[in-house]
């Protein structure tokens, strides 16, 4: 199944992706700052933050053009995650699960008239897309699925338990990962778009976690029905590996970034106040944040490799070779590297801020950084990752 | 004598059982039906590779460590007898 590349349409009155970048970044600072704090203590949905990324058109960044989206790239939206995470870790994770979906779509739309007057629909109506790719029986495999299709002439059907739904009932529209139908192995996937109104949530689970308390991504049973151009025309394994893995890691580390960058600069603030008064600290606490300073480089520089890397397969010719294992290794890396830095960045920039960054209050505290950090090696959990990094090295030869 | 297509063929067909956990019997999967929609992971392919590599003496370089080339018994028959006319 051929991918859709992104097209180039003329920009026209189009509003730039930097202007866009620059649209969430006044959101990040003006709108997610103010709220993360209360979203955190109630494990809250950040709707400050969501309507204001809808009013500004931002939840269509990642749609092309052509349907009136944003049209910004990978790397665009990376620096979207990673400006919201500096303030609001959970917003920034809503966001980047959000456009994990849409690039989902975009890129395996195919010529279906449907998707792509859907897309067109999320540019009008902001529509905020949620992933139920977990499964209860699964033991977190993304590429294996237990609930099928029902397929009854150009009806569908579907009922699936899922262990997490990310910000679940906030959701407008799901994109549902099943069995192609109930006589299909457990590995032959299909990914279905269910929009409100045609599901229910049951069964909905608490929220009550260490941290990304915003998100909301209980456990629930959906239950719903549609019609046969909602299942994907493309098979799941390609739509994994060839989009919603590589998205995933790389926008989820762009949000890991986020999070370590604002644990940096409280470090580096700290630093700097303990310079002013007393230049004699200011040269051990220089020494700790100057070793802070290269994790986070190597962090980012980690990143954009993974971006550099993932639009170099994405212009070949023969767009299946992003399943090679070479690629796969790479945004593994990439995934297992940032989800472990972020944690040891946080949690250096506490011994290096001191009391202040222990403490859950003022400007300096970093207990929802550490507690959002902590996340990262579970979302695909980094065991899983390391295993399947052994299998692949034992064929791959690396020339 | 090289290995005819129909002799490679059958050795992959003994490795799939042997390696790639399908949840069907490999003797009712055609030669160009996808292994990937009959069940095999990726978990599996990774088994199946090194199985082959052994069963054939060769080894896979990693241009060929792709999906388009283990989907079907008929394409990882041709790989093999590229690389088996190679030697």
């Amino acid at each position: 199944m051929a991918r859709v590349k992104t097209e180039s349409a003329p920009v026209g009155d189009m509003v730039r992706p930097d202007a866009l970048l620059a649209h969430v970044d006044r959101i990040s600072t003006t709108v997610s700052a103010l709220h993360a704090e209360d979203v955190d203590h109630a494990a809250r949905f950040p709707v400050e933050t969501i309507q204001a990324l809808k009013n500004a058109k931002l939840l269509s960044a990642g749609i092309p053009r052509l349907y009136g989206g944003g049209g910004c790239n990978l790397e665009t939206l990376a620096a979207m995650c990673t400006s919201l995470a500096r303030s609001c870790a959970s917003s920034a994770m809503i966001f980047a699960m959000h456009q994990i979906q849409i690039a989902s779509i975009v890129e395996h739309r195919a010529d279906v008239p449907e998707l792509a007057e859907y897309l067109r629909d999320v540019v009008e109506r902001q529509r905020l897309i949620a992933s139920v790719t977990s499964e209860v029986g699964t033991g977190g495999d993304l590429r294996r699925s237990i609930a099928a299709v029902t397929l009854g002439g150009a009806a569908i059907a579907i009922k699936k338990a899922a262990t997490t739904i990310s910000y679940c009932e906030q959701a407008d529209d799901l994109l549902v990962t099943l069995r192609r139908g109930s006589d299909a192995a457990p590995s032959d996937q299909v990914l279905v778009l269910l929009r409100k109104g045609q599901f229910s949530l049951q069964e909905v689970g608490d929220w009550n976690t260490l941290g990304m308390r915003g998100t909301c991504s209980p456990a629930a049973t959906v239950i719903g029905t549609g019609v046969a151009w909602q299942i994907l025309p493309a098979p799941f394994r390609i739509i994994a590996s060839a989009t919603m893995v590589p998205f995933s890691h790389i926008l989820w580390a762009a949000v890991w970034l986020g999070i370590a960058s604002d644990a940096f600069d409280c470090a580096r603030r700290m630093t700097q106040i303990r310079g002013r008064k007393d230049a004699d600290s200011a040269t051990n606490g220089g020494i700790n944040l100057a070793a802070l300073a290269i994790r986070l480089d190597g962090m980012r520089a980690r990143l954009e490799s993974a971006i550099h890397d993932h639009a170099q397969v994405n212009s070949s010719a023969i767009c299946d070779s992003t399943t090679d294992i070479s690629a796969a290794l790479r945004m593994n890396y990439l995934k297992l590297a940032a989800s472990e830095d972020v944690i040891r960045i946080v949690s250096d920039a506490i011994q290096i801020c001191g009391i202040a960054s222990y403490k859950n209050e003022g400007e300096f505290s970093l207990g929802r950084h550490l507690r959002d950090a902590h996340s990262a090696p579970l979302m695909i959990n980094n065991d899983r990752i390391r295993r399947t990094n052994a299998d692949l090295l034992l064929v791959y030869k690396g020339r | 004598m090289p290995m005819t297509h129909e002799e490679i063929e059958s050795k992959v067909r003994d490795v799939l059982a042997a390696r790639a956990q399908l949840p069907i019997d490999v003797i009712s999967v055609a030669a160009n039906q996808s292994l990937y929609d009959s069940g095999m992971t990726s978990h599996a392919t990774v088994k199946v590779m090194l199985g082959l590599e052994d069963r054939f003496d060769i080894e896979f370089p990693d241009s060929m460590l792709q999906r388009s080339v283990f989907d079907q018994i008929s394409s990882i028959a041709i790989a093999i007898k590229k690389l088996l006319s190679e030697r």
